[in-house]
């Protein structure tokens, strides 16, 4: 028995102990000089003219002015549209994945293996040459195309999440609606998808940030300045104005002023809505 | 399939509320039921016992097929819902089912759970519901706790609220698969004490319990299982009193000796 086992031998200690809590302090302390040296580091080598003058050049991001409410909306609306596609496919795909008739089953995990296996990219790029051709269509509206191309992709990482979601509710919710004599699509509606929904929140607002930033890839199918995404308009400005970079850095703020926002939103209804769960 | 909510509650039926002959349930090569007959009569009691994996609770969820048998019939309020066109949700509507977990609904407030079955299965108002809700919930003392979310509330407070639910629906039966066992002790008097009341208020109940006094006291018949077959069956203060087989009154013997702990192992289980 390791009870019976003498103790491990204390080494001698060359210098008193420090204190736990000490030395947590002095490590903390350690940290945060680090941090200091290396933000001295980075002022000191920076050269500062030169970043204010190609990074942050006032005079074009004035000039981009004009165009960019235009492409912010644009990229919202591409967002937006996919997003309705993503969740209604979806929770189409997850409720045949939770199908009792397992032809649904295996056609759901078909779909949702291949578009998760492939990159967007060639998703976009097959809406814009590929499918007119095979399929002797051609969708007339720039924001359909991306809604289907980019929503397509988006529904099989949007299934899967809500699969889960609806998989942790607890089955005796389930049995206890059924049990008051609930059907199963009544119980469906009104029992487990709220609950689900709450449990997807978070992922679900990841994938919705994912899916605003590869709105990006649109102009792979070929965009008149008045559908430019905010990528789009970004890239024309890198390779016309003398800004040097400074088109980047206004349009990372801009999918910023998209993303953070989202997040903080996701938080708060997550809070409300789960006054009750926890 | 919304009742009228003017509907009057069906007459009670002349014959028994549940009729359950050679039931047999398994789980794939598993049987858990072995052939099961049993009657409850219309304000009779019953009460289940038996030791744990004895099939009590898969008896129980039988009734208002939870579980669907294998083999026998089980009719329930004069429909066999073992038939296979049955309505099961018509016959589920009325015959109430409480809980050891309370399964109360986790996004609602408790007089949520109470109107949400009557709304939308029985078709009644906001208002009609909320009114037949409240009777109920101040019935299990609770009226005060109608705005609180499940969470908020103790374990013994979160199955008085499964039972105002199950009543809300005006069931003619009741089915409570251990509604005592997920309690603290000291939260268990408050549950029997409104099941008391059901049952002098002359409610037909099917309770799977390991509460022997309750059984002795307030059922009028005793059943007991082991190994998915019921092993003896009688008036309560003679199964559980007198039993006549073996099996049960060694079964009384554990569960009713202060010292049982001793019994089942080293490790005091
Ligand atoms: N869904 C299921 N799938 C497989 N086996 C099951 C299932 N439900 C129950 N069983 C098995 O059936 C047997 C009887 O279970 P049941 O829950 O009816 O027992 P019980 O008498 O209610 O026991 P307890 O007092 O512990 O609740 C157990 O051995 C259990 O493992
Ligand atoms: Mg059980």
């Amino acid at each position: 028995m390791a009870a019976t086992l003498s103790p491990p031998p204390v080494r001698p200690v060359a210098r008193p102990r420090m204190s736990p809590r000490r030395r947590a302090r002095t490590a903390r302390g350690i940290q945060y000089a680090l941090l200091l040296v290396a933000a001295a580091v980075v002022v000191a080598v920076t050269d500062w003219r030169q970043v204010g003058v190609s990074f942050f050049n006032p005079t074009v991001a004035v000039e981009m002015l004009p165009t960019l409410g235009r492409a912010l909306t644009n990229t919202l609306v591409y967002t937006a549209a996919a997003f309705a596609v993503g969740l209604s496919l979806g929770l189409l795909l997850a409720l045949m994945k939770l199908s009792s008739v397992r032809p649904y089953r295996w056609i759901a995990t078909l779909y949702i293996e291949f578009f998760r296996g492939i990159p967007a990219l060639l998703v976009v790029v097959a809406f814009g040459y590929a499918v007119p051709v095979a399929l002797g269509v051609s969708i007339g509206s720039l924001t359909a195309k991306a809604a289907l191309a980019l929503g397509m992709v988006s529904a099989a990482y949007i299934a899967e999440t809500l699969r889960a979601g609806i998989q942790a509710v607890p089955r005796g919710q389930v049995e206890a609606a059924r049990s008051l004599g609930m059907s199963h699509g009544r119980t469906m509606v009104t029992i487990v998808i709220p609950q689900a929904f709450r449990i997807v929140l978070p992922p679900m607002t990841n994938e919705l940030i994912l899916l605003t930033k590869d709105t990006s890839l649109i102009f792979l199918l070929g965009l008149t300045p008045a559908q430019y995404d905010l990528t789009k308009l970004g890239r024309d400005f890198l390779s016309s104005a003398t800004g040097g970079l400074t088109a980047l850095f206004v349009i990372g703020a801009c999918y910023l002023c998209i993303t953070i926002p989202l997040g903080l939103l996701a938080r708060r209804l997550e809070a409300t809505t789960g006054r009750g769960t926890r | 399939m919304a009742l009228p909510p003017t509907t009057p509650p069906t007459p009670p039926a002349a014959g028994p509320v549940v009729t359950i002959s050679g039931l047999h349930k398994s789980f794939g090569d598993r049987e858990v039921l072995r052939g099961i007959d049993l009657e409850v009569g219309s304000g009779e009691v019953v009460c289940v016992i038996g030791p744990s994996g004895s099939g009590k609770s898969t008896l129980l969820r039988c009734v208002n097929l939870l579980e669907q048998p294998t083999a026998g019939t089980v009719t329930v309020l004069g429909t066999e819902v073992t038939d296979p066109d049955v309505d099961i949700d018509q016959v589920r509507s009325r015959v109430g089912m409480v809980f050891q977990q309370f399964n109360l609904f986790a996004h609602q407030s408790v007089l949520q759970n109470c109107t949400l079955a009557q709304r939308k299965v029985l078709g009644r108002s906001r208002a009609q519901a909320e009114a037949v809700a409240m009777k109920n919930l101040e019935h299990v003392g609770l009226a005060d706790r109608a705005q609180s979310m499940p969470s908020q509330l103790s374990g013994g407070q979160q199955q008085r609220v499964a039972i105002a639910r199950a009543l809300s629906m005006d069931p003619e039966l009741m089915l409570f698969d251990e509604p005592t066992s997920a309690l603290d002790p000291e939260l268990v008097g408050e549950v029997l004490a409104v099941m008391r009341d059901l049952a002098q208020e002359g409610m037909t109940m099917l309770v799977v319990t390991h509460e022997m006094a309750f059984a002795r006291e307030v059922g009028d018949r005793v059943v007991f299982m082991d190994d998915g077959s019921v092993v003896e069956t009688g008036p309560a203060d003679q199964v559980i009193g007198a039993p006549a087989e073996e099996r049960t009154q060694a079964f009384l013997r554990r569960v009713l000796d202060p010292t049982h702990l001793q019994v089942g192992g080293p490790n005091g289980t």
